[in-house]
């Protein structure tokens, strides 16, 4: 521990992390910039901005029709994160439990390798009026005409949490694997019934896969807009079905742009809840530790 | 006393093709310290699961206090088990690790820590009752497994090889104080340990186990000095093993003609008859090893030979005496003793003796 030796031993610590401060420079922070500032600028008429500040983007959005965007933004992300986590963690459970992991792994992956739209219009095929479902349930002479099975908020939510399902089971199945199921004979050795085993014992020990799981379906979720299109209607449009029409169809740059700042504040609210609850979580468990010294 | 008889009845379990108990019946008392004891693989894990609730068996029969307890899910039954890797639960403080089974039911908050904290001194660990399982040492963990498999007071309690991950010295001391808590708490352990030494030391009874049978059940005395198979003996502790005929019986004991060596006398035939075939076991501290010409009793077993090996253990010598036949015998002398043997080397010419009762019939076929 003598001085000169210690002076010696350089830290190289900023120099390894310097690739990484460039890219998130360059592919992250300026973009966001730009984002944030295009978004206080006027709007040129034929798209683009102009060099002006202006917070007209921001105060148009004070709509009765942005507000019901906002509205189902929120529902319809939580619900379809909700259901996806839901049925992931089941699914993941079974996976790491399973002896053919990575047979089970790689069926879950499959559904990837086929494109996102691909994937949304093999489900129009099943869910059309002519589609798979409608023709058996007629040719059974179940039902006489063809049953609306698009154009719904069910219809969309179920194809998020198909979209989803992988993303969320990813993350579970890596921190369930991970766990010693070992646990759960104990929990039930000392009076837990399976279900409380489940939920006091192996639900707290993953709750890290849980927080990415529903990260990695809500945040990408509050911008979708492609399956409102195809599958829902005018009334189920999102946000980002919002932006992508004032990029593409009203050439008002700086209200996407305000759309999408709102966005990520809506992504970020969520972010703070959940890292206030474990902030809350740490807290309680060091008063509790103060405590017992003091008694 | 508190505590709870087991019996276990004609319990046979198969994985597959391979079957992991063969029929298994014991019958443990109120309040035992009772081990299951045998080598690795032998079923001691399994057939503690099947008392636990983790594993059906295949088929038999486990009553605790005289009732069925099969059809009953591990969380119905009382009794609690140490797991072999503690199972901690990594989320919750030792305070909460022991509180575990209190809140999972409706017990008052004073009530409940008072519990908490009076089974935490029986461990003594109540100062450690706000840190989490990885700010543990080993044999603290342990004795956290122990305090939450007591906090619900079971009437058995299930002990797989709860020391093997000790150290030898910090093992020693926690089997002391296991043994204390069984004489605290009075309820009924079984404790599944493949070291002979841990299973002699606490037990009040021992099942020595071998691939799904249980061979032999009896006290530490019983098991260690009259083994009731070749198996039993050989594994508890060092054993000579000599091959013979019985050849006669008469006066104070049987002469078995143990082929080249010559003939040893037992005084216990256990049922065999002349004309049997017999393994004998005797133990090697049981051995008194002589200088060649200091005249043997006659009552005794002796032969001669010479050392082949000789090694200083500690508190005792071990010495390899070949005797003429060519069969090796092992001698334990502890030192202290009379001082006889003192001094003895390789190559020296001894006399290996010992007492015909202290030999014993472990197998037999009759012939
Ligand atoms: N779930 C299982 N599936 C297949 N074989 C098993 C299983 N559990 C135990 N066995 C086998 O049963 C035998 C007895 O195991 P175990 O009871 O753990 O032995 P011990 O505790 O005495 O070392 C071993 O050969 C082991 O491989
Ligand atoms: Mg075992």
């Amino acid at each position: 521990m003598s001085g000169p030796k210690r002076r010696r031993k350089r830290n190289y610590g900023t120099i390894y992390t310097l690739p990484l401060v460039v890219w998130f420079t360059l592919f992250f922070l300026v973009p966001l910039l730009i984002i944030v500032l295009f978004s206080f600028l006027a709007a040129d008429i034929d798209g683009g901005v102009l060099p002006r500040f202006s917070i007209a983007a921001f105060t148009g959005l004070a709509k009765p029709r942005i507000l019901k965007l906002f509205v189902n933004t929120i529902w319809v992300s939580l619900a379809s994160t909700a259901i996806t986590i839901l049925m992931a963690l089941p699914c993941a459970y079974f996976m790491a439990r399973s002896k053919n992991k990575t047979m089970l792994l790689i069926l879950v992956i499959i559904p990837f390798w086929t494109n996102f739209i691909i994937r949304i219009f093999a489900w129009k095929s099943i869910l059309e009026a002519n589609g798979v479902i409608n023709s058996v349930l007629m040719g059974i002479g179940l039902v006489a005409s063809p049953l609306q099975l698009e154009h719904n908020w069910a219809a969309v939510i179920l194809i998020n949490v198909y979209t989803y399902l992988t993303y969320a089971i990813l993350p579970l199945f890596s921190t369930i694997e991970k766990f010693d199921f070992t646990l759960l004979e104990a929990a039930q050795d000392l009076g837990a019934t399976k279900m409380q085993a489940i939920t006091k014992v192996l639900l707290p020990n993953v709750r890290s896969g849980i927080v990415t799981a529903v990260f990695f379906t809500f945040i990408p979720l509050l911008g979708s807009f492609v399956v409102q299109q195809l599958i829902g209607t005018k009334d189920m449009y999102m946000l980002g079905n919002e932006i992508n029409d004032n990029i593409y169809k009203y050439f008002d740059w700086p209200t996407a742009y305000a759309l999408a700042v709102a966005l990520m504040m809506l992504a970020n609210v969520g972010l703070v809840f959940v890292m206030m609850s474990e902030r809350k979580q740490a807290r309680t468990l060091g008063a509790r530790r103060v405590d017992e010294a003091a008694a | 006393m508190k505590g709870a008889t087991i019996g276990i009845s004609g319990i046979t379990k198969s994985f597959g093709d391979f079957q992991a108990l063969k029929g298994v019946s014991l019958d443990i008392r109120k309040g035992e310290f009772f081990s299951l004891l045998g080598p690795s693989g032998c079923g001691k894990t399994t057939l503690l699961r099947i008392i636990g609730g983790f594993e059906e068996p295949s088929s038999g029969r486990v009553e605790i206090d005289g009732e069925d307890i099969l059809p009953l899910p591990p969380n119905m039954r009382h009794a609690n088990t140490v797991f072999q890797n503690y199972a901690l639960f990594p989320h919750l403080t030792v305070y909460e690790n022991v509180a575990f089974p209190l809140r999972l039911k409706s017990i008052k908050r004073k009530s409940l820590d008072e519990l908490v904290m009076y089974y935490l001194r029986l461990v003594e660990l109540d100062g450690h009752a706000a840190k989490r399982p990885s700010m543990l040492s080993g044999g603290q963990k342990q004795r956290v497994a122990i305090a939450r498999a007591l906090i619900n007071e079971p009437s058995v309690l299930l002990l797989d090889e709860p020391l093997s991950a000790l150290d030898a010295k910090l093992r020693h001391h926690m089997l002391m104080e296991l043994d204390q808590i069984h004489d605290k708490v009075g309820i009924t352990f079984v404790y599944v340990t493949h070291d002979q030494s841990e299973a002699l030391s606490v037990s009040d009874r021992i099942a020595v186990m071998d691939r799904g049978n249980v061979l032999q059940v009896g006290t530490p005395r019983e098991i260690y000095e009259s083994p009731s198979t070749t198996f039993v003996a050989q594994f508890i502790g060092e054993t000579n093993i000599i091959d013979g005929t019985i050849e006669s019986s008469g006066g104070r004991w049987f002469v078995v003609d143990a082929g080249g060596m010559g003939r040893v006398k037992v005084t216990d035939p256990r049922g065999y008859r002349v004309g049997d075939r017999v393994t004998l076991t005797v133990r090697p501290e049981k051995l008194r090893i002589t200088p060649l010409g200091m005249a043997a009793t006659e009552d005794s077993n002796s032969f001669v030979g010479t050392v082949d090996e000789s090694v200083y253990s500690g508190f005792l010598s071990k010495y390899y005496v070949r005797l003429e036949s060519g069969a090796v015998m092992r001698v334990f002398r502890q030192h202290g003793d009379q001082g006889e043997g003192e001094g003895l080397g390789w190559d020296d010419r001894v006399c290996v003796s010992w007492n015909p009762r202290d030999t014993f019939i472990v197998e037999g076929a009759r012939g």
